[in-house]
Parts: C-alpha cells; sequence; structure tokens
C-alpha cells in the first residue's frame, strides 16, 4: 500500500512531503511564471490612464431590447455614453428626459454627496463607528433609481445610498441607522449603512459580498411565476464578481431566463486590490455575460444618463419577458473603500483627478445649464440648501442619540427576532443578562 | 410526549415509508398553500435521488417544483429571494454533505434576515436534505453536519425519526416563519435500522409509526417524543439511532427511557429535565462527530440542570472525530456494540 521504504526509512508519498519541492526541468522549455497583477501606479508614482481609450459619447449603437444575447456581445466591451465633453447629449442612447427629471437627477445626486460628507464627518467625529462614501459613483444609483419603477425590488451591496435618496426615503431615517441610535428601526443591530427599507423597495443589506446576487435572482423568479410584473435589479462591486455568488446567480438569471438587472459597479478598487484582481487585466466585467449567454452592456458610469437609458433598456427588456441584463458600470472610487482605510497607502494620489470620464455631477450640471434649465446660481443655492438639510438632518437624529451614549434600543431587545417567537434558550440567556447587570448594580 | 396533532382533512391513515411521508407532507402543503415551492437538484421531472419528490411536478407545474443548476450556494439565496417575496420555498440538498457550498447564504443570510432587518424581511424556508450514513456513502454521502447548524443563531434544526414524525414535523417546519433545516435519515428512508448491517433490511410495513394520517397535521417543532417509558437510564438520541438504541435496550433488557429530540433547536428541555431526574443517568447517542457536536451541547446542559440527580458520569456513544470511511463504515457507525458498551458503564456506577 505505502510503496517501497527508503534507506531514511520513509516512503514516497513520506520523502515528498518532507524533502526540499525540486523544480521539474523540461528540456528547452522555459519555466513556468506567475503572473500577480500589478496596478499602474502606486502611492508616488504618476497616475496612467493613457491605456484607457474613451470612445465618444454616441458613438456606442443601440440594440432593440428584444436582441438575442448573441447579436449584442459587442456592447460588452464597448463603452455607452451620451453626454460628450460640451455637456450636449447624444447618441441613440439618449434617453430625452424632461428637465424635471433632469433636475430631480442633478438634486439627488447632490444630495448623496452632501449627505456622505455629513456622515464621514459624523464618523471622523466620533459619532458613529462606520461609513461608506460614494463619491464619484453618484451616478450609479441615481441614475438607475430613475429608470426602475419604485416598486421594483432593489437588492444593493454598501455604496447604493443614492437609491434610497432617489426614492425619497427619508434622511434622518438613514443617519438614525448610522448612529444605532434609539430611532433606528434596525435596532442597533447593524453595522452603520446596512440599510433595509422595505417600503422603499430597498432588500437588507449585508455585509457578505454578493450574496444579495442570487437573491434577487430568486425574487425576480418568484415574480416571474406569479405572473408578477414587476422586477427585480441588484448591485455588486467588480472586485466581488469574483465569489461564487455571482456565478451562481448568473447561472440561475440565464437559466429562468429571470427579470432581473445585475449591475456591476466597476470602480477599479476593492478596499486595495484593484481591478486586475478580479479579472479586469483580461476582459471586462459586462463581458462575464457572454459566458452565461445573456445580455452585457457596459456603462459609463458617471454619465447619469447613460446609466438611466441603460438601465431602462434592462428594465424594459425584462418586463417583456427578455430575461436579465448584467451592466458594468464603468466609474472609480474617489475616495477610500470606507472610514477604515487610507488610499494613499496603496494608490496614487493623483488618480482620481486624472481619470478620463470626470465627475457624474459636474457633468449633468454642465448638461442642465447648456440646455438652459440650469444655472450656476441656481446650483450653488442648491448645495447650500442641501448642506442646511443635512446638518438639520443630523441634528434631529443626533436627538435620539450617537452610537456609544446610551440612546440605544433596550439591552433585552438584543435577543428579538432571532426567531419569530422567542425560544426558552433566549428567554433565559434574556433573563441572565438582566440579573447579572442588576447584581452589578448597573 | 404525545403529538400534538391538528388534523382537518380526515382521520385515514395509511401505511407509509418515510420518503412516502415526506412525499405526503410536501403533496399536502403545496395543496393548502400556493407560496410554497419545490426546487432542487433532480427534484422536478424525475421526483429526486430519493423519490421525495415524486410526482410533485406532474401535480402542481413546474412553476413551483422545478429542477435547479448544481449549484447549492444559488439554490439557498434564491431560496432567500424567493423568501423575501413572499413565497415559502422548500429547498433539497441532494446529500447533507453537499450543503457546504451553500453555508454562507444559510447562516450569514437566511439565519439573520429577520434580526438583521427587525422583522422586515424573513426567510421562511424549510431546507430538507438526506444526511447520515449506513449506505455505504464514503466521506461525501455519509455526514451528520447538524452541529454546524446548531451552533448558528436563527435556524432551526430537526430531525425525524419516523414516516409519522417525518410527516408532521415537516408540515410544522413548512408552516413555520423561521428557517429550517430539515435533515433527513436516509438509511431509515425506507425502513427502521436495528444497528445490525449484516442482517436483511426491515421495511416500515407494520410498524406502529408508519400509520400515517393522509391529510395535513403538524408535529410541533420543538418537542421531544418519549420513544420508550423507563427509569434505569435516560438516552438523548435523533434521527437513525433512535432505533437502533431501541433495538439495543431491547436485546440487553434494559428498563432505559429513550428520548427522540426530533428537534435539535429549539430544544425540549423539559423532557430531558424531567427524565434524567427521574433515571439519574444519561447516555447520549448520535452519529456525527464528536468534538463540538451536538452531544457536548446536550452534556452540558444536562449537567448545568441535573448535577445533583446524577449517579453516573454521562456518557456519548458518537461517531468518531475522522471522516466517514468507507470501507469501514461498520467500525465508525455507533452500532450496538458501543452503546451496549456504554450502558453497561453508567449502570455499573
Amino acid at each position: 500500500m505505502t510503496g517501497p521504504t527508503h534507506k531514511d526509512g520513509l516512503t514516497d508519498g513520506q520523502r515528498a512531503h518532507v524533502a526540499p519541492m525540486m523544480p521539474v526541468e523540461r528540456g528547452n522549455l522555459p519555466p513556468l511564471r506567475l503572473h500577480v497583477p500589478e496596478p499602474p501606479a502606486r502611492p508616488g508614482e504618476q497616475a496612467d490612464f493613457t491605456h484607457f481609450d474613451v470612445p465618444p459619447a454616441g458613438s456606442a449603437p443601440r440594440p432593440d431590447e428584444a436582441s438575442a444575447p448573441g447579436d449584442m456581445r459587442d456592447m460588452a466591451y464597448g463603452l455607452i455614453r451620451v453626454l460628450d465633453a460640451d455637456g450636449q447629449a447624444v447618441g441613440p442612447w439618449n434617453p430625452r428626459l424632461s428637465p424635471d427629471t433632469l433636475l430631480k437627477m442633478l438634486r439627488d445626486m447632490a444630495l448623496t454627496r452632501a449627505f456622505d460628507a455629513r456622515m464621514f464627518r459624523a464618523q471622523r467625529q466620533g459619532k458613529t463607528s462606520f461609513y461608506m462614501k460614494s463619491t464619484g459613483e453618484e451616478a450609479v444609483s441615481i441614475g438607475a433609481a430613475l429608470a426602475l419603477s419604485r416598486d421594483d425590488m432593489c437588492f444593493p451591496s454598501y455604496r447604493q445610498q443614492g437609491l434610497l435618496i432617489a426614492r425619497d426615503w427619508p434622511i434622518v431615517d438613514m443617519m438614525n441607522q448610522i448612529y444605532s441610535n434609539r430611532g433606528d428601526r434596525l435596532k442597533g443591530r447593524q453595522l452603520p449603512i446596512m440599510y433595509s427599507a422595505r417600503e422603499a423597495g430597498f432588500f437588507s443589506i449585508s455585509g457578505n459580498l454578493t450574496t444579495q446576487y442570487p437573491q434577487a435572482v430568486g425574487w425576480a423568479m418568484a415574480s416571474a411565476a406569479r405572473g408578477d410584473t414587476r422586477i427585480a435589479a441588484t448591485w455588486c462591486g467588480e472586485g466581488s464578481t469574483a465569489e461564487g455568488d455571482f456565478h451562481s446567480a448568473c447561472t440561475f438569471a440565464s437559466v429562468y431566463r429571470a427579470p432581473v438587472i445585475m449591475n456591476v459597479v466597476n470602480n477599479q478598487w476593492a478596499i486595495s486590490s484593484f481591478s486586475g484582481f478580479a479579472g479586469a487585466e483580461s476582459t471586462t466585467f459586462a463581458a462575464r455575460a457572454i459566458g452565461y449567454g445573456i445580455a452585457g452592456l457596459r456603462v459609463d458610469g458617471n454619465d447619469v444618463l447613460a446609466v438611466q437609458a441603460a438601465t431602462r433598456w434592462a428594465a424594459d427588456r425584462a418586463r417583456a419577458n427578455g430575461g436579465p441584463t448584467l451592466i458594468e458600470h464603468f466609474t472609480y472610487r474617489v475616495e477610500g473603500h470606507s472610514t477604515s482605510d487610507d488610499p494613499s497607502a496603496y494608490r496614487s494620489a493623483e488618480e482620481s483627478g486624472q481619470w478620463p470620464l470626470g465627475d457624474p455631477i459636474a457633468r449633468l450640471k454642465q448638461h442642465v445649464i447648456a440646455l438652459g434649465i440650469w444655472d450656476e446660481e441656481r446650483h450653488a443655492a442648491m448645495d447650500r440648501e442641501l448642506a442646511e438639510m443635512v446638518r438639520d438632518a443630523a441634528r434631529e437624529a443626533e436627538k435620539n442619540g450617537i452610537l456609544g451614549h446610551g440612546l440605544h434600543h433596550p439591552m433585552e431587545s438584543m435577543f428579538e427576532d432571532v426567531f419569530e417567537d422567542m425560544p426558552w434558550h433566549l428567554k433565559e440567556q434574556q433573563q441572565q443578562m438582566l440579573d447579572e447587570w442588576k447584581a452589578a448594580g448597573l | 410526549m404525545m403529538a400534538e396533532i391538528l388534523t382537518d382533512v380526515s382521520a385515514d391513515t395509511q401505511q407509509m415509508t418515510m420518503i412516502q411521508a415526506i412525499n405526503s407532507a410536501l403533496d399536502v402543503m403545496m395543496a393548502r398553500d400556493p407560496d410554497v415551492v419545490v426546487m432542487g437538484e433532480d427534484v422536478g421531472f424525475f421526483g429526486g435521488v430519493f423519490r421525495a419528490t415524486a410526482g410533485l411536478q406532474q401535480k402542481y407545474g413546474k412553476n413551483r417544483v422545478f429542477d435547479t443548476p448544481i449549484t447549492e450556494c444559488g439554490i439557498i439565496g434564491v431560496a432567500v429571494g424567493m423568501g423575501a417575496y413572499g413565497l415559502r420555498p422548500v429547498p433539497e440538498i441532494q446529500f447533507a454533505d453537499y450543503i457546504y457550498p451553500a453555508l454562507d447564504q444559510l447562516v450569514s443570510e437566511a439565519a439573520r434576515l429577520r434580526y438583521r432587518s427587525a422583522g422586515e424581511f424573513i426567510s421562511p424556508m424549510t431546507v430538507r436534505s438526506p444526511f447520515g450514513g449506513g449506505i455505504f456513502g464514503g466521506q461525501t454521502h455519509s455526514q451528520s453536519p447538524e452541529g454546524i447548524f446548531t451552533h448558528v443563531s436563527g435556524v432551526k434544526t430537526v430531525i425525524p425519526a419516523t414516516p409519522y414524525d417525518a410527516k408532521g414535523l415537516l408540515i410544522a417546519a413548512i408552516e413555520d416563519n423561521d428557517p429550517v433545516i430539515f435533515f433527513e435519515p436516509k438509511r431509515i428512508y425506507n425502513g427502521p435500522f436495528d444497528g445490525h448491517y449484516d442482517t436483511p433490511a426491515r421495511s416500515w410495513a407494520g410498524h406502529p409509526d408508519a400509520q400515517v394520517p393522509t391529510g395535513h397535521y403538524r408535529v410541533k417543532l420543538g418537542e421531544a417524543r418519549i420513544a420508550r417509558s423507563g427509569g434505569a437510564l435516560t438516552i438523548l438520541c435523533y434521527g437513525t439511532m433512535v432505533h437502533v438504541v431501541e433495538n439495543v435496550v431491547t436485546a440487553m433488557g434494559i428498563d432505559a427511557e429513550i428520548v427522540d429530540l426530533r428537534t435539535l433547536v429549539p430544544l425540549d428541555i423539559e423532557t430531558i429535565e424531567a427524565s434524567v431526574k427521574k433515571t439519574g443517568r444519561c447516555l447520549i447517542v448520535h452519529e456525527a462527530t464528536r468534538t463540538s457536536g451536538f452531544g457536548a451541547e446536550l452534556s452540558a446542559l444536562v449537567q448545568e440542570r441535573c448535577f445533583y440527580h446524577l449517579e453516573a458520569p454521562i456518557e456519548r456513544v458518537t461517531g468518531y472525530d475522522t471522516p466517514y470511511p468507507h470501507s469501514l463504515e461498520w467500525a465508525y457507525f455507533p452500532g450496538p456494540v458501543r452503546i451496549c458498551e456504554a450502558i453497561s458503564k453508567i449502570l455499573k456506577d
């Protein structure tokens, strides 16, 4: 069974475990080598986007919503862009939105940014444990929200606060969650920004990445099985497309032609890992769709009109039983991953400024000014108004408490909602906790 | 303890194997509740590799009973989403050994959804999965991973030992608004097992617990069953091991009290406590590996609550802390020899 024993008393198999591993040479063949990706620029180095060829706005064709996935594979490698450098909306993807919708988008993006600024500062002031900004990526959520119906179900990742803002969810409620205070509907159980808002069609956010993908597909399958008309949409980052859940979800979505929109927010950084560690050196993320035989679109994620138009295309397709669409939103994470990391420790400080697709708010602002429905003065007034609005909301939320200052849900609430009915062992642990605190005089 | 019986169709009973009882539970629930959907690998047209879902797709259609891709992560993730929509999914994981790719969706998602959303979203799914050894399944078709799930807050873990309980517990699990892991002891799907692998297999025919009501009834989750009353010692067990233990006790002529736990979480601590206080001796038997197994929790609970009533140390007979070995299956299986030894040891003290 174990083979011959050598003089050292070991068998071949045992030797293999204790002997130093010696490479095997094979004639003239060069030795194998391992490719470990490296981003174009690290701290102190020159950021370089010259390799990124920005296709002109309006150049991407717009296939019919009923197109077979196999007939539109090029869409996964191009880039849908509507807003050009002069702020004009051009080409077949121009959604021709009403002035009211354009200005609502502008305001929602600006409110998201003001909200982020305020909550980031609150974390730095010690009022909460954690925060995640979406700076530079506001268009991804706002554009999608304006293209979906309000009763379509969203399964977001952690950087889609813009969905709640676009659906006019009260920002005081969001802040209560961030402060984990007594006004927090989630009873202080979730890390800040892991919202849940059923009434806004916003699924409970998990901290485990891409778990929401198959869940969204399941929701969409249920909707289809029931003959409903509502569809589902989900978001993940490019880094977590590597998770098995992503691929399970794509398979299910393809197999059952589920009415779901799967968004990959390619902001190029997963904490300190650049998109190369998710496979970006070899292909696009939209191209993942091709292997699954589903429609794939690649969009300028900093162009809110392109995001809106692509999402509407996918929503119309899904609602007409055309099945799922995978949309890659190509954008850039301007800030750190969260309040817990310092991007200057792992990437070039210049990257953000040199990112060629610009800033989504500035680009839409330029467009609405060019249309003659907006001006600098009104924009400045709006920014002031929004800053005051989030300041007032934060003060309101802080009346319910900030993290670690006692105004939380009662301690015994910790044991609620584990199950629908509390079983004896949780009741016992709850009572024990209360008795111990009482005995300790607390 | 008598099962809670809530029959609403008829008092008709029929002899059923555990597989037939499970199939009947699914049939009854699909007929009663249009939100119940059955999904899993091979469960549709074919009716499942163990036939538990036979005929359901033909009866209820492909929108409610469907085959899935081979991704347990996807199956459970999709079931979470369907539950959020308002359906009541009953996914099948073909073997409990295959459940690990779905662990994140079960442990981090289904189990915590109610808690993390403060009740906004729930995950009312029942995950059915055949578990346990005794069929020469080797290391990937024999495991008993219940202890992984009893360690997780927010899921219930249920294991039937008879056709009657299998149907009543499965109906109660499907109607429950929390996620339930429903492990089916596949060695006793088609007949009780006395632990003697070298004797001819028995069928459920004639077994009193194989007389199963054809209609709807529940066996309440969280209630144990006294499989045999006695005063000499208490034996805590579940699933296949209930039958192995019954046989050993009969062969030895010992007046043991055999408690079939039926639900591990939430556990029927009252029945356990009353029994051990009565007998003063406790043996725990399970097929799963020993270290951090559910027997460890049982042992701790009995010690905490019954210490001054104990007349002998609590003993455990379990699977060894090794993978399930194919050719040495019957050396691994906690069979009659080991159970007999343990009983003798407990009674000697």
